[in-house]
């Protein structure tokens, strides 16, 4: 447990400690205070030696024990708390350690990191006037172990999941003002669960508050940012393939200002370009990985390189990327897939999938002989879309609702889903209506295929779909049907909400068998996947 | 940059010479600005810091003593000033910019006054990556009466016919009247591909156009299109459905072949494709959009040109081509600015009656128990005791002596009325004298020089 724990020097302890005795909040001075003391503790502790630090190791160890008892991690904000070493708590022992030198040597820079977290923690705890029992105030500080066994564990939530907290959305608006892009306002009553999500309505563009020959905003990123807010460019893929476009455009017209590096300048460009377009519609988990490769492209560019050069490459690894990571990846899944498609079978696929149109459209060019049953959900109606598409391919076709799904599965032999992104705890997130289709589809032992490429994979966690969604325009679940619109005011009825989920979870239970490029694996194995990722990066 | 503004400040007011002849269109007061502070202020509420302004000398000239056009306008004015003849058409105009235009272009006329939130016009130009993009709106009625105009007759004002698609903002088919004489004839193409249209005809077309930049460059190649209203958009609104536009597999027959290149080179340029077609191309694969259902094709049927219309039904939009509309801008003009109406340099005796929707310019001096009502006063003016006015439009520096009674009535600058005159309904030009004691009614007064020659 904490036989490694050298902990921060009592003189950390002392602060934290005082703190919570005085039970008042620290105003920034004091923060800032103790910051500089804290700093000044830490070139002290790094002249010494590392004999006071065993010395305090053993004088900890009768501390870890009762510490340990007495820890509760209240406070944990994080769903994951992998393996923490609870250090003990400075509280319970009673006299923090006789002032031992600042026993530790020096800290890695994880380390410090860790002390810092650890003591807004503490702070926050403070601010919160937990019952005076110090006890419950966890000081989640690292061991002094290699750091690669450790994780941070105070992980900040995401802002976009947090808009019914009015300090998170100030600190948006103060961002978006820092970078001057626009802040676009929630529309219309939010669904008391959903009410942490954003609620944008389409009628009310990003672009009214822009300046139309868009100075600070790149014309490409506008043009992006108003057709993702109005639906002409939606799909994961088609979304991911649209903004490296934007970004190819903007690279082409960057010019480095004097003074400036390419690699961090662009980059900085970039970022309010980002938030624009997330205020438009949230990113996707495919965005977010194709931003992510782009950034580190960009910062890996030497400083040797000329302009022109630097541009001309980036441009290339752009295109190398839309081409191995979509192109290629579709076209290895098509080739999987297709000797999981045997003569005869009759495929359920729901909404539109364009890598799950592509599959069938190769699987029917190379002869093979199946039908498709296309299963369609309201608002979106996107079946209609890949309806068309296998038609004219020359697939039979048949259409339902998706509240037909039980009655047609008797006929089907297998389902293949298409996913937005897929989960590091093997969740697959997709189309809302998705995990309705597995699961009906497993109660009626129908083998369920999902076919994902790798960029699409995230290393979130969610086994929900409460806590992180997004919430379309609320006025498109509103139908004419013989002149007369019944939901026209539903904002005057009171209590009365109207939820358009775009994504839900399915969960690994129901699905039999990913197919990514890198060939056919168990849902379970998206955690490898993701870790073989990584190390590679 | 994204977008170029363009004025086109160069128009005769061919419809309205009464009022032109001696102040060129573009400087007309209406609500005491002049008519091109209108679209100049439209284009800066919106965010524009440039602005080519393609017009006359005469009106450089006149923009440059202005001052309300100077203290007023922020943005860089790039003057351009080309011969009055009035043969040249906007598109003439255009071609003749062609080397300041580097990007695409936001085409205003002088004589758009309207509160239309651009963003609207410009948004479908950006979003579905159109050619052209224009904004329209739906026409009220006139309810003034017009000075000159004997009894109700209106002018046969020839009609537009419009079509668009069912969202109300494809633009299908463009026609004028004039050019209609056998009948409404729709191609097939269009019926197959849009078998619901709606053909507007109560549609004032606000001659505010987004173009693309390869429309310029197109223009530069034919010189034969003047206009840009009457001949360049409803060219492109026809090229949509062109066969050639939209075949994706071109098929090279030898016999088409030079029947082709001639047509394909005309398109080529109005078609030039980014340097990134192709990840454009698979974007839109990938999409799940279709802006049409029903039928086999993929989105905008696999075509590449396409025209948008915004149709406005609230809000004012008003273009000023006619003393109709001249007089129902005035009324209207005073919504679209938040000045005083009355101007702080007037000087206005206690015991006047003013109403609250009149507009006093500066320097006025309006003396005792006069009553203005629902007028517009320009600059300088001096009016003196006993008036009245009522429902008129006073430009600058008119003296109106003791007694008068106007109503209905356009006077122009630097007009006397003598005293007692009574006028209803009538059009005093530029500089003229009305004698004391005058009784006109529905009349349009203006000197001997502006009458025809006969």
């Amino acid at each position: 447990m904490a036989d490694s724990g050298v902990t921060d020097g009592p003189e950390r302890k002392e602060d934290i400690q005082r703190v919570k005795n005085e039970g008042k909040e620290l105003t920034k001075e004091e923060k800032q205070r103790l910051r500089k003391e804290k700093k000044q503790q830490k070139k002290n502790k790094e002249k010494k030696d590392d004999k006071a630090s065993q010395e305090s190791e053993k004088g900890k160890k009768p501390a870890v024990s009762t510490a340990a008892a007495s820890q509760t991690p209240t406070q944990s904000t994080t769903p994951k708390a992998p393996s923490e070493v609870p250090a003990p708590a400075p509280v319970p022992v009673p006299a923090p350690e006789a002032p031992s030198p600042a026993d530790k040597p020096a800290k890695s820079k994880g380390e410090l990191k860790a002390e810092r977290r650890a003591r807004q923690e503490a702070d926050r705890a403070s601010k919160h006037g937990k019952k005076g029992d110090a006890a419950q105030q966890p000081v989640t500080i690292k061991s002094k172990t290699p750091p690669s066994d450790l994780q941070p564990v105070v992980k900040r939530l995401p802002e976009h999941i947090q808009v019914d907290n009015p300090d998170v959305l100030k600190k948006l608006a103060k961002k978006l003002e820092r970078q001057q892009i626009p802040l676009r306002s929630d529309y219309g009553y939010k669904v008391s669960l959903f009410s942490h999500l954003h609620q944008y309505s389409r009628k009310a563009p990003l672009t009214q508050q822009v300046s139309i020959p868009s100075t600070v905003i790149h014309p490409a990123i506008v043009r992006l940012g108003l057709q993702y807010s109005q639906g002409i460019v939606a799909g994961s893929n088609a979304r991911s393939v649209a903004l490296l476009h934007a970004f190819k455009q903007v690279i082409r017209d960057y010019t480095t200002p004097p003074n400036e590096e390419l690699s961090r300048d662009l980059v900085n460009k970039l970022k309010p370009y980002i938030s624009f377009l997330n205020q438009c519609r949230p990113l996707s988990a495919s965005m977010g990985n194709a931003i992510k490769y782009i950034k580190k492209e960009i910062s890996n560019i030497s400083s040797q390189c000329k302009e022109e050069e630097a541009k001309s490459k980036l441009q290339i690894c752009i295109d190398c990327y839309i081409n191995e990571k979509i192109i290629l990846a579709a076209k290895a899944i098509a080739k999987s897939s297709i000797e999981k498609i045997s003569d005869g079978d009759v495929i359920l696929v729901y909404g539109c999938s364009s890598l799950v149109n592509h599959i069938l459209c190769e699987a029917f060019e190379k002869s093979r002989k199946f039908r498709v049953i296309v299963v369609d959900s309201r608002p979106r109606l996107e079946g209609r879309e890949a309806l068309r598409r296998l038609v004219q391919k020359g697939i039979s076709c048949t259409y339902v609702l998706i509240s037909a799904v039980s009655y047609i599965l008797p006929e089907v032999s297998k389902v293949f889903l298409g996913a937005h992104a897929l989960l590091a705890n093997g969740y697959v997130m997709s189309r809302v209506g998705t995990s309705q289709i597995a699961l009906v589809a497993k109660a009626f032992n129908v083998p369920v295929l999902v076919c994902c490429e790798t960029y699409k994979f995230c290393e979130r966690v969610q086994t929900d779909s409460f806590v992180s969604n997004e919430l379309d325009d609320p006025d498109d679940l509103i139908v004419t049907r013989k002149g007369k619109t019944q939901l026209e005011d539903w904002q005057q009825v009171p209590s009365l909400g109207l939820l358009n989920l775009v994504y839900d979870v399915t969960p690994p239970d129901f699905v039999d068998l990913v197919i990514t490029d890198l060939g056919m694996i168990p849902c379970t194995s998206v955690p490898v996947v993701l870790r073989v990722k990584n190390v590679d990066q | 940059m994204e977008l170029q503004a363009v004025l086109m400040a160069a128009g005769g007011g061919s419809r309205m010479t009464d009022l032109t002849y001696n102040t060129p269109k573009p400087m007309l007061p209406v609500g005491n600005k002049p008519l091109m502070w209108y679209p100049l202020n439209l284009l800066e509420r919106v965010g524009f810091e440039e602005v080519i302004v393609i017009t006359t000398k005469e009106v450089q000239k006149m923009m440059t003593t202005d001052f309300k056009m100077k203290l007023d306008v922020k943005m860089k004015l790039d003057v351009v000033w080309i011969q009055e003849d009035g043969d040249m058409g906007t598109a003439d105009a255009l071609r003749h910019i062609q080397q300041k235009i580097k990007t695409d272009v936001l085409v205003v006329s002088c004589d758009l006054i309207t509160d239309v939130a651009l963003h609207e016009v410009v948004d479908l130009f950006r979003a579905h990556n159109a050619t052209l993009a224009m904004l329209m709106s739906k026409a009220h009625e006139f309810t003034e009466t017009v000075p000159g105009q004997k009894g109700k007759k209106k002018t046969a004002e020839q009609r537009d016919f419009v079509g668009v698609d069912q969202s109300g903002k494809r633009l299908l088919f463009m026609a004028n009247e004039a050019d209609l004489e056998d009948g409404l004839s729709v191609r097939k193409s269009i019926m197959r591909k849009h078998p619901r249209m709606h053909i507007k005809t109560g549609l004032v077309d606000a001659h505010l156009y987004c173009l693309k930049k390869a429309v310029v460059d197109f223009l530069t190649e034919n010189k034969s299109i003047s206009s840009i209203r009457g001949e360049l958009v409803p060219y492109l609104v026809r090229k949509q459905f062109s066969k050639t536009t939209n075949s994706q597999k071109i098929k090279d027959d030898a016999e088409d072949q030079t029947q082709r290149k001639n047509d394909s080179s005309t398109n080529h340029e109005l078609l030039i494709s980014s340097p990134d077609e192709p990840l454009l191309q698979l974007a839109q694969e990938r999409s799940c959009w279709n802006d049409h259902r029903g039928d086999m094709s993929e989105a905008y049927h696999g075509g590449k040109l396409r025209c948008y219309v915004h149709i406005m039904d609230q809000g004012l939009c008003c273009r000023v081509n006619t003393l109709a509309a001249y007089i129902e801008a005035n009324r209207l003009a005073q919504k679209l600015f938040e000045e005083p109406a009355v101007h702080t340099s007037a000087v206005i005796s206690e015991r006047c009656q003013m109403g609250l929707d009149s507009i006093i310019g500066a320097h006025c001096q309006v003396a005792d128990k006069t009553s203005i009502k629902r007028s517009t006063i320009g600059n300088s003016t001096t009016v003196k005791e006993k008036v009245k006015v009522t429902n008129s439009i006073i430009m600058h520096g008119v003296t109106i002596e003791e007694g008068c009674n106007i109503q209905g009535s356009v006077i122009c600058s630097n007009a006397v009325i003598g005293r007692g005159a009574d006028l209803k309904y009538c059009l005093v030009g530029n500089g003229q004298r009305i004698e004391p004691e005058a009784e006109r009614t529905n009349e349009v007064i203006v000197g001997t020089d502006q009458l025809m020659e006969i």
